[in-house]
């Protein structure tokens, strides 16, 4: 009994994170993109328009929740929420600090993007359920995206395990930790020819996982799945209400999820630039704080990132993301691996 | 393989400059006017709600006829000749009371006709532009300074006036033999 419970308290940690994120991320994204533009953004919903999401979602949970006749009803009411519980379980294998992890498993990189894929799945569902030409181009066009753009994620994620040995994300973290020097960008822990011969090769991996990653999320310049302009905004047309804010917590969700993927296999994950105030001060339990200081910091700035290169691109279309992913990302990624492994071999 | 290379290397370079552009927009100020707050300086010349000055109107029913949208009604009644109507500011003679000047603005299109026919510059546009409301009825603005009472009482005066006139015509006239 006890037992079931941790279990459930376990599961409900990233959430109470996830949904405070997505919260913020959305006013985030909103005065970002405000900013660029030369604008002020949602300024009036408290002070400096700091409720503006909560008042937002408070609408979305009123609304009807509108359903059209011709709509496969089974697939139509799931799909939203296997949308979200797939970019969910992807935090279930990213350490948040030392002290949580929601499952330390040793496939864990393996089992990220397996989830990750899962979501492929759901979205489909979603455009295909929807009976609508408009949702169903949409679900075709981001499945199409998502697995190509996995081919490069999972060929740099094999170069990365060659270089730590293993698929445990929190193993991974420990392994970079003390200092920034040892994170993999920096070639990782190891000292010695190795260590800086493998930093250009890591630094081609990190980019080439942050622009394949970014695809997979369907962020700008790769959202041609939502494209407004050409689609009405793609698999999630016909949904209102609370279903559609599902598929937007998992669309923010998502964006920390790839995030965080990313810090955890080359910036550190959540192990600190530098040494741990809690440590100098002899402070144990004030380690973990600062380990999800750090973890949250990273992961933010690269939502940030992600919502800079939003506001800096155009979009692609679908042959330039096509190309972009099978003439670019993959050679290059397949290069890189070959020789980031003749670099370990040697 | 040159160009694949170079490819790679221009699509890198571009996006860095892009960038960096929309980095340094990050920090400029942004220029959105907070309207309620702050508002805009109005040209010279902008047309919007008018304002009609009862004090000069003569009744003439010139900017009534200028009207495109029919917007602006008048009904006016002769003033008796024992009357005092008053005199508009450029000294002329009023000679009718102005029992109705409504301008509905729900009408109006703002084309200020109505400004240039009339002979005492009463009818002028103003700067207000706030002024919507929730029923069209609220748009029918009422300039005319007697109130229906005082209208009904020239009215019924001039009725009375004009009937003593026909029947002073009407009578036959006294002979002095």
């Amino acid at each position: 009994m006890l037992d079931t419970i941790i279990y459930i308290l376990n599961i409900a940690v990233p959430l109470g994170f996830i949904i405070p994120f997505a919260l913020f991320a959305v006013y985030f994204e909103r005065k970002v993109s405000a900013f660029m533009q030369d604008r002020l953004g949602p300024n009036r919903t408290g002070p400096r328009g700091y409720f503006q999401t909560i008042a937002d979602i408070i609408k979305l949970l009123q609304k009807e929740d509108i359903m059209a006749s011709a709509v496969d009803k089974v697939l139509f009411n799931i799909a939203p929420v296997l949308v979200f519980a797939g970019s969910y379980a992807a935090f279930a294998a990213i350490p948040f600090t030392s002290a949580y992890i929601g499952s330390s498993i040793d496939l864990g990189l393996l089992y990220i993007v397996a989830v990750s894929s899962f979501v492929v799945a759901a979205i489909l569902m979603a455009g295909w359920a929807s009976n609508n030409k408009y949702t169903l181009l949409g679900a075709m066009r981001a499945a199409a995206q998502m697995i190509s753009y996995e081919i490069p994620t999972v060929i740099v994620i094999i170069s990365i395990i060659i270089i730590a040995g293993t698929m445990n994300l929190s193993t991974l973290s420990e392994y970079q930790t003390s200092s920034f020097y040892n994170w993999l960008i920096f070639g990782g822990p190891d000292m010695g020819w190795k260590k800086f011969a493998i930093i250009p090769f890591a630094w081609i991996g990190f980019l080439v996982m942050y622009i394949s990653t970014l695809a997979e999320v369907n962020r700008t310049p790769f959202d041609i799945p939502e494209a407004d302009s050409e689609l009405v905004s793609g698999y999630s047309t016909e949904y209102s209400g609370i279903k559609f804010a599902m598929f937007f917590l998992a669309e923010y969700a998502n964006m920390f999820a790839v995030s965080v993927v990313v810090v955890s296999i080359f910036l550190g994950g959540y192990q600190s630039p530098f040494g741990y105030l809690g440590n100098t001060l002899g402070i144990s339990w004030f380690v973990p704080v600062e380990q999800f200081f750090w973890f949250a910091a990273k992961g933010i700035f690269f939502v940030f990132v992600q919502m800079w290169l939003r506001w800096t691109l155009p979009r692609l279309r679908v042959d330039q993301l096509m190309t972009m992913c099978w003439k670019y990302l993959i050679p290059i990624s397949l290069v890189n691996l070959l020789i980031i492994a003749l670099i370990m071999v040697l | 393989m040159k160009e694949y290379l170079s490819n790679i290397y221009l699509a890198l370079y571009t996006i860095a400059v892009g960038m960096k552009i929309t980095f340094r927009h990050l920090f400029i100020p942004a220029v959105t006017i907070l309207y309620p707050e702050e508002k805009v300086v109005l040209p010279e010349r902008v047309r919007n709600r008018l304002y009609v000055n009862m004090d000069d109107c003569i009744g003439c029913d010139q900017c009534s006829r200028a009207c495109p949208a029919s917007c602006i009604t008048i009904e006016t009644v002769k003033g008796l000749p024992t009357e005092d109507l008053g005199k508009t500011s450029q000294a002329k003679k009023k000679a009718l009371w102005v029992t109705r000047f409504d301008i509905d603005f729900a009408k109006c299109c703002y084309c200020q006709l109505c400004v240039y026919p009339c002979p005492t510059e009463c009818i002028k546009m103003t700067d207000v532009y706030e002024f919507s409301d929730i029923r069209r009825s609220n748009l029918i603005y009422n300039f005319s300074t007697l109130t229906a009472d005082e209208a009904a009482v020239k009215k019924a005066n001039y009725a009375k006036f004009e009937a003593e006139k026909a029947a002073a015509k009407a009578a036959p006239p006294k002979t002095e033999n």
